[in-house]
């Protein structure tokens, strides 16, 4: 239409295509069918849906699935008991559509030239090797039919280029002159990637160097592929395994042409030349398969392989003359550098080429220079601790080894202790610590050691002297002949031996018996026959002879195990074999920070511990909380393993001795109590009393109370006068201390009063006290004492053991000088109260037996009690005192508390009236059934 | 906006002994309120153990079978159960109804100076003199004890539970609270044997009364002095600690027969009541009434706030 609308230059056009049909006036455009309505026929006129783009791809079956518009219908069931020798064997036609079995189909049925029948003729690198192979081939000139008789099958690549006026053999492009392209290419172009092995394109180019015309040009070269099929397998690079079809159809002659065959075309120009000077070889070769007909070479059919034949290490090849290898001579090794890229001919892999330059030698570093006399093999000595039992085998061992180390000089350093090395060296000793653990040991020590060393000598000696006599069992003739020699060989060690703890003879008690009376003899240096009499007399003289010996090697085979050792050593308590121990993480430390910290009221962070602990998972589940480590195994506090030997082990907490700090607390106490009744808050500033609660302040008050005591001394003295006191001058301040100590300990008054009520106390304590202390005559405060305490001092049987450890611990507590029994019973902690029953209701029921305090503690009990009797009579005294004190100092409650108090009084002294009888009697009643328990 | 709370009534002392229990059974060693102070439990060095109504007077049944004194006990919180420790090393399982021991939790190596039951009486935590703290599963009848805290270096003097807290006081100088919840044990120093603690009742203080006569009032979480009381005397004997019901005053039994009442803020003395002649062995304060057992000797007496007028059976 262009061409038509344009009529000045319609040569010049070109037109390709058909033209459309010139639109009719008042037609209408058709419009274009859309895509979806679009359809294809098969060749059967069926209407075929497209799948895929270009790979011919239809829907296969009914919409991509095995059914059919019908539905999928299965074959229907044919029994196979009558059928079974009709069944059809389906091949993959079967399930093929007749598309598939078309020319163009995946299983062409009609007959087409296949790619074995097809010509190679046009491909010219096949064709090359073909050639190659028609050469060596045994039938020669075979592949000249090749073009006859094939067919020829050209692509239809190949056709297009040939109609574009390609010619085989030549490359694909524009012509070019030949000049240009021979030229190096531009040194300033720098080319990437790999080069292009040598000689893959430049086979041709020898020939046609000589002649060059001006104005010709000449189709490029052609340009072999690059092989670039991937190796596949797990072989060695270049490595081909033996293929038969080419080893017996003799595609290719030799061994070599494994490694070339028609996938790596380009190495075969490289062996062209080789091959045809060989001449021509059977495709198999070797010894296995003979010599064929054809072979000219015959001489080693029957030739053997053997391993010489095989190099074993990679080298050089010889060059004939000797002179090669590491040892050879320097020169001619370097003159063998240069030859090196020359010489390596040959099994080049295909792609590879050999390389311009030599690699960086590897640097080699020289082993280490062996010492001049190095023995490169190790004996290894036997052991042998001398003394021991096996001197005979030492022997042996000696004389055996002995070639080799005869001379003990020679022995070497082995041989030789630190001592004696030093001395060869010419070496100072040591000025640490003593060498050997002797040194720590006494004189005593050391001596007895020595005794047991020598034991122990003997010991041995004894043990071949019994194997002798065991040898010669029947040749002891007498009795006393072979004590004697037992008694020479056991010497002085049976000392200790026999032990009761020894039974040997257990079993047999008579024997036993006659074994310790033996031993005990034996010890006592008896001899002979009157060794003889603890034997058996019924017994005969071999019966005898046979005992005595046993009982001597008894006795020996005791020997108490070194008693003298044995008793400095007790069990493990952790296993030998374990050198770790568990020990807590954490320990609570730092006693002494601790305890100034309490001093100074500094509570919190300095007296608190803070460990982590886990408790059990049962435990957590009874308490109903959530597990706090649920995933620890640990229970209680988490251990450490230490060192069993670690410093650190040893290193508890050692708690202060109660002693110190029971002081310490009392003297605190004893000062609050000086301000006891004027005191009404520590936390109240206005209190004045408040400073002297201080921590500070409190040493004050202390010395306060010191100044106090000094100051009473006539109160006391006049108190008393009639008890013949043994107290100390208060006016020492020293003792005025242990005074303290004294009560520091000190338990309750009524004990005492309950056990002593006839005497009485007057020991001071604070200075109030005795200050606003109303005077009494003594006897007058006895009674008073009986009248108004006797109802503690109930005797019952039933509390007459309480009664007692209450005596002893007032008994203690008292006494100045006995601070560690203090400690002793502080050690566990608060004791009971002893208990005082005043209801008379069951006095009489209960008759608690005898069973607690044992006699010693009686013993004890009474003892302290007449020591300290007339200081706890001044206890008492003085605790009723303070008594009455207090109710005077209450003020606060003073009404009702007189009131009660003195209705408790009057109910106590009511009690005490009635009990008056009894009470009267406790003391005597004590003491006899104190004795009755003793005895 | 809401009204002013109410201002709490003023802590009333028990100050007037209503009744005196004769227990028959020796020296009472302890007298315990069972949970709801209804009912309270008195440890004879005969051996017996003994459950009272103490408001009424009257002995309900008696518990022998421990071989030695007994030292403690506890009610569980059905009051089915009691648990006791004493002298002869062993924890009791008592059942209430019958009067028999249902166990006999054996393993420790010393007295059992003190038992309690935890919350859900699950568990019997006892403390004993070989200074191990020994939990013993009560739901299972395995013999070994859950979980033995044997920290303290010595006696375990008194133990005291919360929730989720083992409060021990031992005799080398030292409060344990061993946190279940948090899995920590914190130990302070207090540096005198301790013979008594007890949980304050909000649960956020700890009192300990020590044999250097003196109660200290301690923060549970810092183990900051709060209060020092002081005027009584513990020297020697494991004597008890309590706080009244509404946590304001604190009091202690002393060796000279009297129980000692603190003003837990102020720290001064409030109350002094004689109790008796004897030392004043264990003391017991009941959970929600101003109501005080004190064990002194062979009786136990029950103290009430001075208004309380006791009805039903004239007062003697």
């Amino acid at each position: 239409m262009a061409a038509e609308s344009s009529d000045s230059e319609e040569e010049d056009l070109v037109s390709y295509g058909s033209a459309l049909q010139p639109l009719q006036e008042g037609e209408r455009i058709k419009k274009p069918v859309p895509l979806q309505e679009q359809t294809v026929k098969d060749a059967k006129g069926r209407y075929q849906r497209f799948h895929g783009a270009f790979t011919g791809g239809f829907s296969a079956g009914y919409f991509n699935t095995v059914g059919t518009k019908e539905g999928w219908a299965p074959s229907a069931f044919v029994s196979s008991r009558q059928k079974r020798a009709g069944r059809t064997v389906l091949g993959p036609e079967d399930f093929m559509d007749e598309e598939d079995l078309s020319e163009f189909g995946i299983a062409p049925k009609d007959i087409t030239t296949t790619d074995d029948f097809a010509s190679k003729a046009k491909d010219r690198i096949k064709e090359k090797a073909r050639q190659i192979a028609g050469v060596v081939a045994p039938i020669p000139g075979t592949t000249a039919f090749d073009d006859l008789i094939g067919p020829s099958k050209i692509t239809v690549g190949v056709e297009l280029l040939r109609k574009m006026g390609w010619k085989e053999g030549q490359g694909i492009g524009p012509r070019v002159k030949r000049k240009p392209q021979r030229q190096q290419p531009d040194p300033t172009v720098k080319i990437y990637g790999c080069a292009l092995p040598p000689g893959l394109s430049e086979g041709s180019e020898g020939e046609e160097d000589e002649y060059q015309p001006e104005n010709v040009t000449f189709a490029p070269k052609d340009v072999m592929p690059v092989d670039l099929t991937p190796k596949e397998n797990v072989h060695g690079l270049g490595y081909k395994g033996l293929d038969p079809s080419q080893a017996l159809f003799g595609a290719s002659g030799r061994e070599h042409l494994n490694l070339f065959t028609g996938g790596s075309e380009e190495t075969s120009n490289l062996l062209g030349d080789l091959r045809h000077s060989k001449g021509r070889k059977l495709g198999i070769t070797g010894q296995a398969f003979g010599v064929g007909a054809l072979e000219e070479e015959d001489d080693d059919i029957y030739a053997t392989d053997t391993l010489s034949k095989y190099d074993t290490v990679l080298k050089d090849e010889e060059p004939g003359d000797g002179l090669y290898g590491w040892t050879a001579p320097k020169q001619y090794k370097s003159k063998k550098r240069p030859e090196r890229e020359f010489k390596y001919i040959g099994k080049i892999l295909p792609g590879f080429s050999l390389a311009s330059k030599p690699s960086a030698p590897i640097k080699i570093y020289p082993p280490p220079s062996l010492p001049r006399n190095y023995r490169p093999v190790h004996y290894f000595r036997p052991v042998i601790i001398a003394g021991n039992e096996s001197c005979h085998l030492q022997k042996a061992l000696e004389e055996s080894t002995g070639k080799l180390e005869s001379d003990p000089t020679q022995q070497g350093r082995h041989a030789l202790n630190a001592a004696q090395r030093r001395e060869q060296l010419g070496e100072t000793e040591l000025k640490g610590p003593a060498p050997s653990v002797l040194e720590y040991l006494s004189e005593k020590d050391r001596e007895r050691l020595k005794e047991v060393k020598q034991a122990s000598e003997q010991q041995m000696k004894a043990k071949i002297v019994s194997q002798q006599s065991a040898n010669s069992r029947f040749q002891v003739t007498s009795p006393e002949e072979a004590a004697h020699k037992w008694q020479m060989h056991l010497g002085g060690q049976l000392a200790n031996a026999g032990s009761s703890d020894f039974k040997p003879f257990a079993k047999n008690p008579e024997k036993q018996k006659r074994y310790e009376n033996f031993v005990k003899s034996l010890k006592q240096g008896e001899k002979g026959e009157r060794l003889e009499r603890f034997f058996d007399q019924n017994m005969t003289e071999w019966e005898r002879g046979r005992e005595q010996e046993e009982f001597f090697r008894a006795a020996m085979f005791y020997r108490s195990s070194n008693s003298t050792l044995a008793s400095r050593f007790t069990r493990a308590k952790y296993e030998d074999d374990v050198d770790k121990v568990e020990v807590p993480r954490d320990q609570e430390n730092d006693i002494d920070d601790k305890e100034t910290a309490v001093k100074m009221k500094m509570f919190g962070k300095l007296t608190r511990d803070n460990f982590e602990w886990h408790p059990d998972k049962l435990l957590c589940k009874r308490f109903n909380v959530r597990d706090p480590y649920p995933d620890s195994s640990i229970v209680g506090l988490p251990k450490v393993k230490r060192d069993k030997y670690s410093v650190f082990n040893f290193l508890t907490v050692h708690e202060p001795t109660t002693s110190v700090t029971q002081a310490t607390n009392e003297k605190i106490q004893e000062s609050n109590s000086l301000n006891k009744p004027k005191k009404s808050s520590r936390w109240d500033v206005s209190d004045k009393e408040k400073e002297k609660k201080d921590s500070i302040s409190e040493f004050i008050s202390l010395a306060r109370s010191k100044a106090d005591v000094q100051q009473q001394p006539p109160v006391p003295a006049k108190e008393e006068c009639g008890t013949g006191t043994t107290e100390t001058p208060p006016t020492v301040v020293a003792d005025e201390d242990k005074n303290q100590e004294e009560e520091s300990g000190r338990p309750p008054m009524d004990l005492f009063k309950a056990i002593f009520v006839s005497s009485s106390d007057e020991k001071s304590s604070s200075s109030e006290e005795e200050s606003d202390e109303e005077q009494q005559p003594t006897t007058s405060e006895r009674q008073s004492e009986a009248t108004k305490q006797v109802d503690i001092a109930d005797c019952s049987s039933s509390n007459l053991q309480e009664n007692v450890t209450a005596s002893t611990d007032s008994g203690i507590s008292s006494l100045p000088t006995s601070k560690q029994e203090l400690d002793a019973t502080e050690e566990f902690g608060p004791k009971l109260p002893p208990a005082f029953s005043s209801g008379t209701t069951w006095q009489q029921q209960t008759e608690v037996p005898a069973t607690f305090p044992g006699p010693s503690k009686k013993e004890k009990h009474r003892k302290t009690r007449e020591r300290h009797k007339t200081k706890k009579e001044r206890k008492r005294k003085k605790e009723k005192k303070k008594k009455h004190k207090k109710q005077k100092n209450k003020g606060k409650h003073k009404n009702k508390k007189s009131e009660k108090d003195s209705s408790s009084d009057t109910t106590d002294s009511s009690d005490s009236l009635s009990d008056m009888d009894t009470t009267g009697l406790s003391p005597k009643e004590l003491l006899r059934r104190l004795k009755q328990l003793q005895y | 906006m809401a009204f002013p709370q109410p201002r709490p009534a003023r802590a009333e002392l028990p100050r007037q002994l209503v009744r005196t229990l004769q227990c028959g059974q020796g020296a009472v060693r302890a007298a315990r309120f069972n949970a709801d102070g209804n009912y309270c439990l008195t440890c004879g060095s005969d051996k017996t153990l003994k459950l009272w109504n103490p408001h009424r007077g009257t002995a309900l049944r008696s518990f022998p079978g421990h071989g030695y004194e007994v030292l403690d006990a506890a009610g569980s919180s059905d009051n089915s159960q009691i648990c006791s420790g004493g002298a002869d090393r062993a924890v009791a399982l008592w059942d209430v109804s019958t009067g028999r021991a249902v166990r006999k939790y054996r393993g420790h190596a010393g007295k059992v100076n003190c038992v309690q039951f935890n919350e859900e009486s699950t568990v019997i935590v006892s403390g004993s003199i070989d200074s191990s703290v020994r939990c013993w599963d009560c739901r299972s009848r395995r013999p070994d004890p859950v979980q033995v805290l044997d920290e303290a270096t010595d006696g375990i003097s008194s133990l005291k539970l919360s929730a989720h807290e083992i409060l021990t006081g031992s005799v080398d100088g030292r409060v344990r609270r061993y946190d279940l919840r948090a899995g920590r044990l914190c130990s302070d120093y207090i540096g005198s044997p301790i013979s008594s603690v007890c949980f304050s009742k909000d649960g956020q203080c700890v009192l300990a009364a020590s044999l250097d006569s003196t109660l200290r009032l301690l923060d549970k979480d810092t183990g900051e002095l709060l209060g020092e009381y002081t005027g009584h005397r513990s020297t020697a004997y494991r004597l008890d600690c309590v706080l009244n019901e509404l946590d304001t005053h604190v009091g202690c039994a002393s060796e000279d027969g009297r129980v000692y009442f603190w003003d837990l803020l102020e720290g001064s003395l409030a109350l002094s009541l004689p109790v008796g002649p004897g030392v004043v062995q264990s003391l017991a304060f009941h959970p929600r009434l101003p109501c005080l057992l004190a064990a002194t000797q062979g009786q136990v007496t029950l103290w009430r706030e001075e208004s309380f007028r006791p009805e039903g059976d004239p007062e003697p």
